[in-house]
């Protein structure tokens, strides 16, 4: 029966997806229409291969739900190359404009390929390393399996297709121009199915825990699923132009739509990448360290600062424009009271290591999640920083946000997930260990190295364009023009261009020390089942 | 230390998957730093502009406003000039180079503008690009005198904006059918060899005969080009568009047609005069 239902529900899709192709009022939503109809034909005729198939129930509520994980693992990786890859073309592409080629005009030029980079870093690399951190830890902290049996699957492949979806409609032109929230209304509406999945899942298996407490990694990932939700629903609230098109029209317009705009971007920074990954933090550090977490009064009191803080930093991103100076002066001073909260989180990191010191010498692992941590505390300063109106006044518009965001990047989500996709490997595996620490090793340095080359080169452009903008001669006329300062920066965007080359040298690094520690190193028997720890 | 600092405070009493919690109390520096924050938090929103209320948001004591704090720094600016600006509007403009104070401020001034409006066409050094004119050289198309710069500037090239604006337009030669295939290979021919080699010698002769016919009533007999209607000099080595076989080939065919707008309605007079003083001094000023 339910296999009857799920057949009649592929095909309708596969057909309605057939009509919208041929009904397109353009390219992007074609190609868009035309991989759903895929999907959901491939996906008819596996089911239908499948239906006179007795199914063997085997009972597996004792057992953790890992196969989502080690999906969820190869998927962070393979995004990451790519999304590393493409931020080194466009870097690239910034230095040398003749790599914009002719022949790929509307196509790979950088402003196709700019959206193509954040989302493949940010939602595809980021957003499948949450979604399988996320499904590991609260299995093991809540000693429950995964709620909601298949929909776990459905997460993760649905997640995966919307990132198909928006990367090939940005490629092709199809764009709302909103930064971070690029893909058009249908991309939009299906990435909210499956974000409630996610929040079903997740919430599902916290409810059904069978420890008496939920551990602090799980409010964090939890925070994150529900206010992604919020924001992401409420800033692509539009009205499509046509069911049969990818344009839409926003509803709020103007400094509304921008602060709707920035409330969202500067959260989705707030509860994806720094909630989130503190989520990730809070496992993947104690265990590796194998160290009690340093103070849960810490990770109380600064995980309910944080989240309650955040949500009001948005407006710094529109200092000294047509948004309303009490809206910026909140934005600047919810910014600053901010940075203490976040450093709870560094403080929590670092301490936990307390006694733990000397590992740094000897496992790369955790010399990777300690300096993530350092470029947590690092960027999470110079963020309220730089929301300060004076210094914004030099900062914005200039390379120094590129280089903040991208320390932050880099430097913590990077290498905090790199951490956690070390530390899982040999276990979802079976593995004794890693097939090579001297392999984590070069890719630390590599990694590191690169940061390094990447965030000084853009402090160093950053400020230098700031200073060349606003330089005034004696009689108060500007000295310099825009193109000077595109010629000043040369030198730094090479730099920055090898600080990326040596960063995806590292992940590649990474990728092929995690493919022999599948294929090559000793395995060992490791239990599954559902152990309470207390 | 950690088993210290557990011997210290012990852990919460729960553990998962193997992970405990230390009961260590919040770090006073952490805490302090914190509160300071708060404390600076409210009086800074005290004295600016902050919180919402039903109409309007309070305006904090200090009476800040980003906009009046604009208006002031413009307004500064635009006081401390405003006397030297007045003489540079009103100044006979040849005689602006001859005033020492008055020339340094108009060409910084016109750099400035310059920068602004000019240097996407013509470059930020002024060398211009192909279909824009080097204003570097002593080579003028409508006359490199400071009024006729300052006439160019203010009326633009044939742009649809201005009634007063220069004027003039090169027959397309090929795609009118003016002139046969094998006149417009020989004319080019000839006017490549007046300035270099041209790719045929053979048909330079007969060039010159279709040059005479077509052509020398604007470029001249000697094809030195006439400022009154902005023909170019074809006898020097400076091409606007390339001096290539192709590319004066295509101009034989196609014309060319270079706009530049009028900056009359967009810029002071004092900017303008600001702008031609520093275009002048470049180099080929007149």
């Amino acid at each position: 029966m339910a296999n009857a239902i799920k057949l009649v529900v592929l095909g309708l899709v596969a057909l309605f997806a057939a009509i919208a192709a041929n009904y397109a009022r353009d390219l992007a939503y074609m190609v868009n229409a035309l991989v759903i109809m895929l999907v959901a034909s491939v996906m008819f005729v596996i089911t239908l291969r499948k239906a006179d198939e007795d199914r063997v129930l085997r009972d597996l509520s004792g057992e953790y739900m890992d196969d989502v994980v080690r999906y969820g693992v190869i998927a962070t990786a393979f995004w990451g190359v790519v999304g590393f890859l493409v931020g080194v073309f466009i870097a690239f592409q910034l230095a040398f404009p003749v790599l914009n080629f002719e022949w790929s005009q509307g196509l790979l030029n950088f402003g196709r390929l700019r959206p193509l980079h954040t989302s493949a870093v940010i939602f595809a690399f980021g957003g499948n390393a949450l979604i399988c951190t996320s499904f590991y830890v609260v299995q093991r902290t809540s000693a429950a399996r995964l709620w909601g049996g298949n929909l776990a699957w459905f997460v993760f492949w649905g997640y995966n297709l919307f990132i198909v979806l928006a990367a090939l409609s940005y490629v092709l032109g199809g764009s709302q121009s909103k930064e971070y929230a690029e893909p058009e209304w249908y991309v939009d509406l299906w990435l909210t199915i499956v974000w409630v999945a996610y929040l079903a899942v997740f919430l599902g298996t916290i409810i059904k825990r069978k420890e008496p407490h939920i551990y602090v990694a799980n409010w964090f990932f939890l925070s994150f699923i529900v206010t992604v939700a919020m924001l992401h629903v409420v800033n692509n609230l539009v009205i499509p132009v046509s069911i049969f098109g990818s344009k839409s029209v926003q509803v709020f317009a103007g400094v509304q739509d921008a602060m709707t705009q920035w409330w969202y971007g500067h959260n989705a920074v707030g509860f994806f990448l720094t909630a989130g990954f503190l989520g990730m933090m809070y496992y993947f550090i104690p265990k590796q360290a194998e160290k009690p977490v340093y103070s849960y009064k810490l990770s109380i009191i600064h995980f309910w600062a944080l989240i309650f803080l955040y949500i009001w930093a948005g407006p710094h991103h529109l200092h000294y424009t047509a948004l309303p100076d009490w809206a910026s002066t909140l934005g600047m001073v919810f910014s600053v009271i901010l940075w203490m909260p976040s450093w709870g989180g560094m403080i929590n990191g670092l301490m936990t290591l307390s006694g733990a010191w000397d590992k740094l010498r000897t496992d790369p692992v955790i010399r990777m999640m300690v300096i993530a941590v350092g470029f947590y505390g690092m960027s999470t300063f110079e963020g309220p920083m730089m929301s300060i109106k004076a210094v914004n006044s030099l900062s914005h518009y200039t390379d120094w946000t590129i280089g903040h965001v991208h320390s932050g990047a880099l430097g913590w989500n990077g290498m905090i997930t790199f951490g956690a996709l070390y530390f899982l490997v040999p276990k979802l595996w079976n593995r004794e260990k890693l097939y090579s620490l001297s392999m984590v090793s070069w890719h630390f340095w590599l990694a590191t190295i690169g940061i390094v080359l990447y965030a000084a080169s853009m402090w160093v452009t950053g400020i230098m364009e700031g200073l060349m903008w606003r330089e005034v001669d004696a009689n108060g006329f500007l000295v310099n023009s825009f193109a000077d300062t595109v010629s000043a920066k040369f030198p730094m965007y090479v730099v920055r261009g090898l600080g990326g080359v040596m960063y995806l040298a590292g992940a590649l690094i990474m990728c092929a020390n995690l493919w022999l520690t599948v294929r090559k190193a000793p395995a060992v028997e490791t239990a599954n089942g559902l152990v309470p720890a207390e | 230390m950690s088993d210290d600092l557990k011997d210290k405070h012990g852990t919460t009493g729960h553990s998962w998957d193997g992970i405990e919690e230390l009961n260590t109390p919040l770090p006073r520096w952490w805490l302090y730093t914190f509160y300071i924050c708060i404390v600076w938090g409210i009086i800074y929103t005290i004295l600016y502009p902050a919180w919402p209320l039903v109409n309007r948001a309070t305006g904090g004591i200090l009476g800040y406003s980003s906009r009046a704090e604009l208006a002031e720094q413009v307004a500064e600016v635009e006081n401390a000039n405003a006397g030297i600006n007045q003489r540079l509007a009103e100044a006979e403009l040849t005689q602006i180079s001859a005033d020492p104070e008055l020339n340094q401020f108009a060409v910084s001034a016109g750099a400035s503008v310059f920068q602004t409006w000019c240097a996407q066409c013509h470059g930020s050094g002024a060398a211009g690009a192909k279909g824009y004119p080097n204003l570097l050289d002593d080579d003028w198309l409508w006359g490199g005198s400071i009024e006729d710069i300052h006439y160019t500037v203010s009326h633009g090239i044939r742009n649809e904006e201005d009634f007063d604006a220069r004027y003039s337009q090169m027959p397309a030669f090929g795609a009118d059918e003016l002139l046969e295939d094998e006149q417009i290979d020989a004319v080019v021919n000839y006017v490549m060899s007046l300035s270099g080699t041209p790719q045929d010698p053979a048909l330079v002769e007969e060039g010159a005969v279709v040059f005479e016919e077509n052509c020398a009533a604007c470029h001249g007999e000697q094809a030195l080009g006439d400022r009154e209607q902005g023909a170019p000099n074809l006898a020097d080595a400076i091409w606007l568009y390339g001096g290539d076989y192709a590319a004066i080939r295509e101009t034989v065919e196609n014309a060319r047609f270079g706009v530049m707008p009028a900056w009359a309605n967009r810029l002071s007079e004092a900017q303008i005069r600001a702008v031609a003083s520093y275009v002048h001094q470049l180099g080929g000023g007149e």
